[in-house]
């Protein structure tokens, strides 16, 4: 029977490691830098529609974001399964829209103001009349440009 | 006191490095944002009634989602499947017919006379369609919008639209301007809180 050499009968010297540190900290520093920790906790829950002609949002700093979704289990008790509209982290009505979209134009710089951008994050199974509501309000507060947020498909269609 | 400083050892400096690298990679998101954008309608000014521009019967084209999220485009009934090609055949009106928009000669700076159609497609929905539905058909109304540029790009410019300069963009932009105008809801005063 045919022995198999083993890798200790040559007597092969061990890896070097020393520049394993630097690698993983190469690493390290490429995630720390790319990272960006969510910011608002999300109290409703939404599940983006899908699209393929879709545009990348180039600027996210100028984008302030409006949840629409049925709430989180942990708030169905109070606020039930209608589908609800979240600005920051709280639940909140057409009528906060006015004050949401005020206060981020406030923390923007003077040039950057025209190019905000109102994107909605809807869920797919919201009907439209809450979302028709939200956008007649984006209109009376002049913020015209919005981005209906959707998930990136392949090219096939269904419906 | 001097003493000789003795090596440190750096062997687990890599398992640290790994702890703090495993705990970035699952803290991470690298999502980009993508989506439709859109520029709603400035909201007309009470005080004085704007001047409603005439647009001719026949270079309207309504499309419409009803509550049961079913598709009616230019007068019938249709799949999804098939909104894209009625509307860039809507548009371009191939074959010149009567009852399908009309095109008047733009002279294009930079590019010279091009004949522009004036078809408007109009997109109305109502409170119970659903926003997957309503989000399929904007999209396809997007991307009939972006086939016809593309085609007239390749045409002209010998590229798709997305690898031309922006003169170009801009030229091609005239040509096919994306006239996408969605119905003013009917009932907005009575709002549901």
């Amino acid at each position: 029977m045919a022995t198999f050499k083993t890798k200790t009968d040559k007597g092969l010297k061990p890896l070097n490691t020393a520049s394993l540190p630097d690698i993983v900290f190469m690493l390290l520093f490429f995630f720390m830098i790319s990272t960006s920790f969510r910011q608002t906790e999300r109290v409703v829950s939404v599940k983006l529609p899908e699209a393929t002609e879709v545009a990348k949002l180039d600027r996210k700093d100028l984008a302030s974001y409006i949840n629409i979704g049925t709430p989180i289990p942990a708030y169905q008790g109070q606020f039930g399964t209608d589908a609800r509209i979240q600005l920051n982290d709280s639940f909140s009505t057409i009528d906060d829209i006015r004050d949401f979209i005020a206060a981020s134009r406030e923390s923007m710089s003077e040039a950057d103001r025209p190019l905000m951008t109102v994107a909605l994050k809807v869920d797919e199974n919201v009907r439209m009349g809450i979302v028709t509501d939200v956008k007649q309000e984006l209109r009376r507060c002049s913020a015209l440009k919005i981005m209906y947020s959707t998930r990136r498909k392949a090219e096939t269609n269904s419906f | 006191m001097a003493r000789p400083a003795g090596d440190i050892n750096a062997g687990s400096m890599a398992d640290i490095a790994f702890l703090l690298l495993i705990f970035f990679l699952v803290t991470t998101t690298m999502d980009v944002e993508t989506g439709i954008q859109r520029r709603l309608p400035p909201m007309p000014d009470e005080n004085q009634q704007a001047e409603v521009e005439q647009i001719n019967k026949r270079n309207i084209m309504v499309v419409l989602i009803n509550k049961n999220d079913r598709l009616f485009a230019g007068g019938q009934e249709m799949h999804i499947t098939m909104l894209k090609d009625k509307v860039k055949e809507f548009i371009t009106n191939p074959a010149n017919l009567p009852d399908l928009p009309e095109k008047r000669e733009n002279d294009i700076e930079g590019f010279g006379p091009v004949m522009v159609s004036r078809a408007v497609v109009s997109l109305q929905n109502d409170r119970g369609t659903s926003y997957n539905a309503y989000i399929q058909v904007q999209n396809e109304l997007v991307k009939a919008f972006n086939e016809l540029r593309d085609e007239f790009s390749m045409q002209h410019f010998g590229k798709k639209y997305d690898s031309v300069d922006e003169d170009q963009q801009r030229i091609v932009r005239e040509a096919i301007p994306l006239n996408l105008s969605e119905r003013e809801p009917r009932e907005v005063t009575t709002r549901r809180r």
